[in-house]
């Protein structure tokens, strides 16, 4: 099966609709200005190289291999996306990634989905291009020009992407309230901590074998740092802030808690709503279990009428075929 | 039946299923039972097989691990009790109850769009919407070539496994060894993408691209898709708001 | 632009890596001609085509088709004349589904939607493929999908029609479909191929390429019956010109590995 393995697709019902709605803005906002610096920045000759390695980058979440008593390591891509082809390139690449997942496949959900790209896309991206970059810096101002700096660095960033969007999908969990802070972002931390290494090492391997057949795949990435700045800032600033955030909201999860349940902009459209609707209006209906009854009845009416139509298509399909 | 459907009703149809499903507030069992009754009567209409349609949309539950926490922390009356003092909660039943059942409400509406729906449709819906043309394109282009790199990693997974048959699993070789091979097929993937993006960029350059995505128009949707879009919208707008108003 | 005609004057092309893939190649094809670029492997045949659409640039000489030169200027109008089909059709069919490959072209000639619509449906009519405008094209097989690349480029209208490696990898039957096909599509024809029996069935002369340097050219039963000279460019020659004693030879040789002796009981 196509499903991706890393446990980082948000399905629908886990976000409140204001978690969805703020994180599906986030997304269009960011991605819409990589498509604007894509689109100044890059040739025509870019497209196809966006689509298809989008799809060897999704290709290549199907390979895994065997860490340790049946766990298997495995590929987000994030990270080998940002370095092959420059942080804007892989905001698209990667959102193309995984709506496909999610539309296609129901590998996260389509509400959902501002979220998973925020976390997956935006973040991975930003998170992988800082740390890339800065180690390449560090490594280049300690052992000069090493051939195995580019893998070292790659692990590094894949490892850090992992981590940081994870701390991003746990904080998006537990801000809906539906899973407890002090519980989510231990445990997704910890999970992808060890996936993290999975993911940095095939993103490494990845890098050496691009090097060793000597090609110039490798060219966006190794512009100046200056070309990219505000990416950089951007990705130190979310590591940053996710890093500090976390362990905060994992030692007061009530302070999360309290934000989940001043369920916004519902809220406060419920209170005038109550007061156009008099009680009268439906009378009973307040009552639970007449209200389930009613509702059971109205479906098992849908349910029938489905069932009827089909049987009744299939019966004029068939008198036509004779 | 579904099938013949216009892609754009049933994709902003979806949409609006689970965006009514997201906003009906815990509790509110009246109206998910309404929801419930809808999707099953969509995936009647959709004559899709039952086995398929439950093991497939199983795979999306493990993620609701992540909710079961809930059972222990949301405060309320006690339902039973496991050591260490985690005590499970009446209340927090419920919400777990809540969040799932969404879900796989949602994934189940989500898997009928696809399964009567090819990809190529929802594609035209969402120039539809008017989504920027570059991003549907590099969409486009990469559902179009996911299939053909999925068999190139296949192909590779197999020689990797006909070459490396007498390694025991988990000995033999080290773990930065598998990494590093599996990491060299995963370059090796990107090489052959990016070599097959320079084919295609000819033969698309020689049949006139000029780098500006462009697509022949769609036609309008015609009066009776417009009255069902328009039915669907007023019957899921009209059910959430009751779930909002009486148990939000 | 009405006479279609194809001009290659003394190309010589080097890859950036170095690699000479035409050494001083002179071609003429006249109007309405349908010649075989034959030769082995790597002999230059695929670098040749790429060069009457401009996709590459010669280093030395010069092209010309339908009386244009191919150069920055006339891109446009030249590659409308020449349909340009790649061997792979996994890199010819890039859109979603049929229909957007096949109007693909014309699109980018700016064609007004209804015309569009009407040259999809002529293309794929001339190629058998009516009724496969909506499939997606990643569904198709392999000799589906090398008759949908044939209508990506003849829904442009060419003049002059360029296919690498037509036959390449189908099965018998879908390759008599092919070079049926091939016979009654009019435009000038330039077709890269080790296919010989195809040659022989659609062209009316062929040239041998190797090492990127054109070795022979003449009417295909002249250039394929000179065993020697196949044989030295890693070519053979097609069993239908080989003589009839030879022939009965071959068949004979061929059943004699077939039936294993004592197979045999009665004659
Ligand atoms: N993209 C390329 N880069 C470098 N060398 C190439 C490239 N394409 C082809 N070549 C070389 O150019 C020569 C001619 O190749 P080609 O035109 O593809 O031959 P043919 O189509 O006759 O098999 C070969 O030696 C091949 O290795
Ligand atoms: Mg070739």
């Amino acid at each position: 099966m196509l499903l991706s393995p890393v446990p980082m697709h948000i399905p629908d019902g886990f976000l409140s609709v204001l978690v969805s709605v703020v994180f599906w803005a986030l997304s269009v906002v960011g991605v819409g200005y990589a498509l604007k610096r894509v689109n100044e920045d890059l040739g025509e000759r870019q497209v196809p190289i966006m689509g298809v390695l989008a799809a060897a980058i999704f290709a290549g979440q199907m390979l895994n291999f065997s860490v340790t008593g049946g766990t298997s390591g495995h590929l987000l891509g994030a990270a080998l996306a940002t370095i092959v082809l420059g942080p804007w390139a892989a905001v698209l690449v990667m959102t193309s990634v995984v709506g496909i997942q999610a539309v296609v496949f129901q590998d996260g959900g389509l509400l959902a989905l501002g979220a998973n790209i925020f976390n997956m896309s935006i973040v991975g991206v930003a998170v992988s291009y800082f740390t890339y970059k800065s180690m390449q810096r560090l490594l280049q101002q300690l052992v000069k020009d090493q051939p195995w700096s580019i893998p070292v660095s790659g692990f590094v960033a894949g490892w850090v992407s992992i981590f940081i969007a994870a701390l991003a999908c746990a904080l998006q969990l537990a801000l809906s309230g539906s899973s407890p802070a002090n519980v989510a972002i231990p445990a997704m931390s910890g999970i992808h901590a060890l996936i993290g290494i999975g993911e940095g090492l095939i993103t490494a391997g990845a890098l050496a074998f691009i090097l060793a057949a000597q090609r110039d795949l490798l060219q966006p990435a190794a512009a100046p740092v200056g070309s990219h700045r505000a990416v950089w800032v951007g990705g130190l600033v979310i590591a940053v802030l996710l890093a500090i955030l976390s362990p905060l909201a994992s030692a007061h999860p009530d302070g999360l808690e309290w934000v989940a349940e001043q369920r916004g902009f519902l809220d406060l459209a419920q209170e005038p709503l109550y007061e156009i609707i008099p009680d009268y209006v439906l009378p009973g209906i307040g009552n639970e279990a007449l209200a389930t009854i009613l509702a059971g009845v109205i479906g098992v009416g849908l349910v029938l009428a489905a069932t009827l139509a089909v049987a009744y298509v299939r019966r004029r399909v068939q008198s036509v075929e004779v | 039946m579904l099938h013949q459907l216009d892609a754009r009703v049933k994709v902003n149809l979806t949409l609006s299923f689970i965006l009514a499903t997201t906003l009906t507030p815990p509790g509110a069992w009246p109206v998910l039972t309404l929801l419930a009754a809808l999707a099953l009567a969509v995936v009647i209409l959709a004559e899709l097989r039952a086995r398929f349609v439950l093991v497939r949309t199983a795979l999306a539950l493990p993620f609701a691990l992540a909710a079961l926490p809930l059972l222990f922390t949301v405060a309320g009356t006690p339902l039973f009790e496991l050591p260490w003092g985690w005590t499970a909660s009446w209340e927090g039943l419920l919400r777990v109850a809540n969040i799932v059942v969404k879900t796989w409400l949602s994934v189940l509406m989500a898997f009928t769009l696809t399964a009567t729906t090819p990809f190529t449709a929802i594609l035209v819906a969402l120039r539809g919407w008017r989504l920027p043309r570059l991003l549907v394109t590099i969409v486009a282009l990469t559902w179009r070539y996911l299939f053909v790199l999925v068999e190139e990693a296949q192909r590779l997974m197999r020689a990797r496994a006909a070459r490396s048959g007498q390694i025991v699993e988990g000995r033999g070789k080290s773990l930065a060894w598998r990494a590093r091979v599996t990491g060299g097929m995963a370059g090796n993937l990107l090489l052959r993408g990016a070599d097959r993006a320079e084919r295609i960029y000819s033969a698309m350059s020689a049949r006139g691209y000029d780098g500006e995505p462009r697509v022949v128009a769609q036609p309008p949707l015609t009066a009776g898709h417009r009255a069902l879009l328009a039915l669907g919208y007023l019957f899921l707008a009209l059910l959430a708001l009751t779930g909002i108003l009486f148990w939000g | 632009m009405h006479h279609n005609t194809i001009d290659v004057e003394h190309v010589s092309y080097a890859y950036p890596d170095g690699q000479m893939a035409l050494r001083d190649v002179s071609l003429h094809v006249s109007s309405g001609e349908r010649v075989a670029l034959i030769g082995p492997n790597g002999a230059g045949k695929s670098t040749l085509l790429l060069h009457l659409n401009g996709l590459l640039k010669p280093q030395a000489g010069r092209v010309r088709v339908c009386g244009l030169d191919v150069g920055d200027g006339n891109l446009g109008p030249v590659r409308a004349a020449v349909g340009l089909v790649f061997q792979d059709p996994n890199d010819q069919l890039f859109c979603p589904t049929v229909f957007e490959d096949v109007a693909f072209g014309p699109l980018y000639q700016g064609l007004p939607e209804a015309d569009i619509r009407t040259r999809v449906a002529a293309a794929l009519e001339a190629v058998g493929m009516a009724d496969f405008a909506a499939r997606a094209s990643y569904r198709l097989s392999l000799g589906e999908k090398k008759r949908i690349a044939l209508a990506t480029v003849l829904s442009l209208r060419p003049h002059i029609l360029a296919l690498d490696e037509p036959s390449a990898g189908l099965d018998p039957r879908a390759r008599r479909g092919l070079i049926q096909l091939l016979t009654t599509v009019h435009p000038t024809l330039l077709i890269a191929t080790h296919d010989l029996e195809l040659v022989l069935d659609v062209c009316d002369r062929v040239v041998l390429l190797d090492e990127g340097r054109v070795i022979v050219e003449g009417c295909p039963g002249d250039v394929m019956c000179d065993v020697a000279l196949m044989e030295v460019h890693g070519l053979e020659r097609p069993h239908s010109l080989t003589p009839h004693a030879e022939l009965h030879h071959l068949r004979c040789d061929a059943l004699a590995k077939c039936v294993a002796p004592g197979n045999i009981t009665n004659e």
